[in-house]
């Protein structure tokens, strides 16, 4: 069995496991961060999203052995200095989670919106968390999260 | 599920990885952005004696502006075509054709290869080669040849590539200054695979409009509609020539029917979104 070595939430991590073992099922198995959840395991649900060197991508779509070497951000990485990060505070305040199985996945969507477009359009945020599906229907008090979280537009 | 067991070999040279594929003599499968083969695994629904994961080789990784052309190395993630400036500058069309494809972590590991090699006919990029007159590097043992979409597309998820080569890049020629284009998809969610799409692209040549056309999700191989693309191009870009170009493309489309639509839909579809599409890339045409 291959050896893995990665960087998880800024901390050097190691495993070993079959090749065919998905990367969602290594960090919530064999490193026991259960945060991110599995859903659909085909890509549809965006329940497992995680950031892959910085980008987000589903992690029930890549093995664990394609990981290695990689730097994965997961939801535990988000808090800082035991504070939620900003986000995560809109979520709260916008009551934009009702079960929260969706929330870690729309977290990482979320975040990766924002990076690559630091103040959307609500179109663009509806667009951007498509990504995710939401089985509460919860997509109104997340997107108002998300559009509070970035920065002002420009008009 | 959980993808059943296989070999796994991530070769860092392309010349490994054809070796590999010609060890397994068409038992193995490659891996390129995973974003469908990785669901087919879980599912089981492919059970290949082994995978051949392209993500170590770093030479099939590029966007390259040569000679009139764009090159993309087949690992080129769709990502990487989105914010691309060259795209942007040489390839409007094939940037918002990106847009459509699947949600932008899905784009994060697809790849230009991967989607065409994998030949969904009702994909975006297919439609995109097919329109702009692209065409594809394929290297096996044997060496390297090249083919343009009609030689490549078989039919539906089949392509007519050897099962020991590799389609190794994309070539598609830069759009002329001042082209306008569109891309138009109905599908039922954000994200989803087109239920039919319609890749345009307008520019004049000699005094006369050019017109590319092609249509996504109409068939089991994209289709380039050239009846159509020759009414504008006689008539000029006329609302009356537009629409006249577009009941032509609904009849020359040769869709199925499946769970998702019947054939008349698609027909149907065909014809308003390549009404729209060429009204929407004749307005966005420079001179």
């Amino acid at each position: 069995m291959p050896d893995i070595h990665l960087t998880v939430n800024g901390v050097s991590r190691e495993g070993r496991c079959e090749p065919r073992k998905l990367l969602v099922d290594f960090l919530r198995e064999n490193l026991e961060l259960t945060g991110t959840h599995v859903g659909c395991e085909h890509g549809i649900c965006g329940a497992c999203t995680v950031l892959v060197n910085g980008e987000a991508a589903r992690s029930c779509l890549m093995l664990a052995v394609q990981a290695d070497g990689a730097e994965i951000t997961t939801v535990e990485g988000l808090m800082r200095d035991g504070k939620l990060h900003p986000l995560q505070e809109a979520f709260r305040e916008h009551h934009a989670l009702q079960c929260g199985f969706c929330t870690p996945g729309m977290l990482l969507t979320a975040l990766d919106l924002l990076r690559t477009n630091p103040s959307p359009s609500e179109d663009e945020v509806r667009e951007g968390i498509s990504a995710v599906l939401c089985r509460c229907t919860g997509y109104h008090g997340i997107v108002k999260a998300v559009l509070s979280a970035a920065a002002p537009r420009s008009i | 599920m959980k993808p059943p067991k296989f070999d796994y070999h991530a070769p860092v040279t392309l010349d490994e990885a054809i070796a590999l594929l010609t060890r397994y003599g068409g038992d193995a499968k490659l891996l390129a952005g995973g974003q469908s083969l990785m669901p087919l695994l879980n599912f089981r629904l492919a059970r290949p004696a082994a995978l051949i994961d392209l993500n170590r080789i770093k030479s099939l990784s590029y966007i390259r502006e040569h000679d009139g052309q764009v090159r993309f190395g087949a690992m080129t993630r769709q990502r990487a075509i989105e914010f691309s400036p060259v795209v942007a500058r040489r390839l409007p069309l094939l940037r918002e054709a990106t847009r459509w494809v699947g949600h932008l972590p899905i784009r994060s590991r697809g790849t230009i290869g991967g989607s065409i090699a994998h030949a969904d006919p009702s994909a975006e990029y297919p439609a995109v080669l097919t329109a702009l007159e692209g065409e594809v590097v394929a290297r096996g043992p044997k060496g390297e040849r090249t083919l343009p979409p009609r030689a490549l597309f078989e039919t539906y998820l089949t392509t007519t590539l050897a099962p020991d080569e590799i389609l190794t890049e994309v070539r598609l020629p830069a759009m002329p200054d001042g082209a306008g284009w569109a891309f138009e998809e109905f599908a039922r969610r954000q994200g989803d695979f087109a239920i039919v799409g319609v890749a345009a692209a307008v520019w004049r040549a000699s005094g006369r409009p050019a017109v590319r056309l092609a249509t996504a999700g109409a068939g089991g191989t994209p289709r380039r509609l050239r009846e159509s693309e020759e009414i504008v191009e006689g008539d000029g870009l006329t609302d009356t020539a537009i629409e006249a170009a577009a009941r032509r493309a609904s009849e020359l489309v040769e869709p199925d029917s499946d769970i998702h639509a019947s054939a008349d839909y698609r027909r149907h579809l065909a014809g308003v979104l390549t009404e729209r599409a060429l009204k929407r890339a004749r307005d966005s045409a420079r001179a």
